[in-house]
């Protein structure tokens, strides 16, 4: 199965075609730790984009908390901007429950309300739990449920995905 | 067998720094590191503990610790209730454990005790019921925790590190408690040299055991020293034989723009508060370029919101 998943470059660039007609000069690019972070800086190059770069570790909005305590690893919010009626373009790698999304968005509102938000996924593996679907979307795939969609960064800056 | 640890090693209660591993001592910094930014934000809070009930038990009073403890709570969106029991039923004759039974019939999910008696937070942790976690914020002369851990952070954020340091204890350490915290926390993370500096009536025997230098001079003391965390010296050691008097004390041991002039250049003034000013801190010193006496403060916040967001994930 490992061979059947596209290059992650090529699936950005798919991505960033969608997305650049949409985009204004106002538009926030906002990536989810840690995979859509990588993505997001990616687009947010390709696109051009003037603003600053946003990034969300949702681990204090996990609805999982009191089942399984906090991320050992929790990184720092970075929002370099007033969201306040501002366009946000919301950037993960792997859209499946919606569970993240749902705990971003809530984040989000934490810092101001803004005008609209849309979604952008590498990849949507369905089994949705939530009414979450995403605006852009690089691939659309059906995986088994006990599988995962990892999207790892090499050394050199490289993105690969694997199904594990 | 550790109290403060579930067997898989997590933390359960938070009572003495004595014995946690370096790693949870990290682990709780780097969190703290990542609630930095709450207090910045429009909306100051995140719903991690939404639902969790926090009773503050000060048997002992304390504004800025209880206070602190209160808004990290708050700003997880936990219910806090604080007790102040020297003026609540203690008074009235109830036993402590009695006072804890009936809280825990009010489905507490946490303890912040600050007592007079040391080891009443341990006494409180052997008794509770097992989803229950408890802090000690401040028993007897035995522990402070977090406020061990609020200087360890601050040096971090002001120092960048711990292996390359020499810091110095200066005052009344044999009547504290932060001071037996910031030692332990102090070793526990590698810095190469502890210090502590004060007469002789106020340093227990013995404490070099704890790994520490022992100065009754600043001027030996202080040489070379990146960080300076001066001990509040408490009004009511004067009354007893221990010290001559405090214009006395402050002569040979309080820390005035002179003093500080033998430590490195760069180095950092701390404080767990309150201050005696003109007993052991000068104000020049105290409210000078080198004091982060303040920022103490504010980190308090956030070291205590990382130990409550620890102790009270994956417990349920």
């Amino acid at each position: 199965m490992h061979d059947s998943l596209p290059d992650a470059g090529s699936l950005i660039a798919r991505l960033a075609d969608a997305i650049a007609p949409t985009l204004t000069p106002d538009t926030l690019i906002v990536g989810i730790h840690t995979g859509g972070v990588w993505v997001a800086e990616r687009l947010h190059a390709l696109l051009k984009c003037v603003q600053p770069l946003g990034t969300l570790d949702i681990s204090f909005y996990r609805d999982d908390f009191s089942r399984i305590g906090l991320h050992p690893q929790v990184k720092p919010s970075t929002l370099p901007f007033d969201l306040e009626s501002r366009d946000i373009l919301l950037v993960d790698d792997v859209l499946h429950s919606g569970r993240t999304v749902r705990a971003a968005m809530n984040e989000l509102f934490d810092y101001g309300r803004p005008a609209s938000i849309r979604l952008a996924v590498l990849i949507d593996r369905g089994d949705h739990e939530l009414p979450v679907r995403p605006d852009f979307v690089g691939l659309t795939i059906e995986v088994p449920r006990h599988q995962n969609i990892n999207l790892s960064r090499l050394d050199d800056g490289h993105l690969t995905l694997s199904l594990a | 067998m550790n109290l403060q640890l579930t067997p898989d090693g997590k933390l359960h209660h938070l009572l003495t720094l004595d014995g946690l591993p370096r790693a949870i001592l990290t682990q709780i910094l780097d969190t703290a590191e990542s609630f930095m930014d709450v207090g910045e934000r429009e909306v100051k809070k995140v719903p991690l503990l939404r639902g969790k009930s926090i009773f503050n038990l000060f048997f002992e009073p304390s504004t800025r610790t209880r206070t602190t403890f209160e808004i990290a709570a708050k700003r997880l969106s936990a219910d806090v209730v604080n007790l102040n029991i020297a003026t609540s039923s203690q008074s009235k004759g109830e036993a402590i454990l009695d006072t804890v039974d009936n809280l825990s019939a009010m489905n507490a999910d946490m303890f912040i005790v600050r007592h007079s008696q040391s080891g009443a937070a341990h006494f409180i942790a052997r008794h509770v019921a097992p989803h229950i976690s408890v802090v000690n914020a401040g028993d007897g002369r035995h522990a402070h925790p977090t406020q061990g851990l609020l200087d360890m952070f601050t040096i971090r954020r002001y120092k960048g590190a711990f292996h390359n340091l020499t810091v110095a204890i200066v005052g009344d350490v044999l009547h504290s408690r932060v001071a037996r915290s910031q030692i332990h926390a102090l070793t526990t993370l590698g810095v190469p040299e502890v210090r502590v500096i004060g007469p002789k009536t106020l340093l227990p025997t013995g404490v070099e055991q704890m790994g520490v230098k022992v100065f009754h001079d600043m001027e030996n003391g202080l040489k070379d020293c990146d960080v300076i965390i001066m001990l509040r010296l408490q009004n009511e050691r004067m009354k007893g034989a221990l010290l001559p008097s405090a214009q006395e004390y402050f002569k040979f041991f309080g820390l005035t723009p002179d003093k500080l002039a033998l430590a490195k250049p760069d180095a950092i003034v701390m404080h767990p508060g309150p201050m005696n000013r003109g007993v052991e801190i000068d104000s020049e010193v105290a409210d000078g370029p080198q004091s982060v006496i303040l920022p103490q403060v504010t980190y308090g916040i956030a070291v205590r919101m990382a130990v409550m967001a620890l102790l009270a994930g994956g417990t349920a």
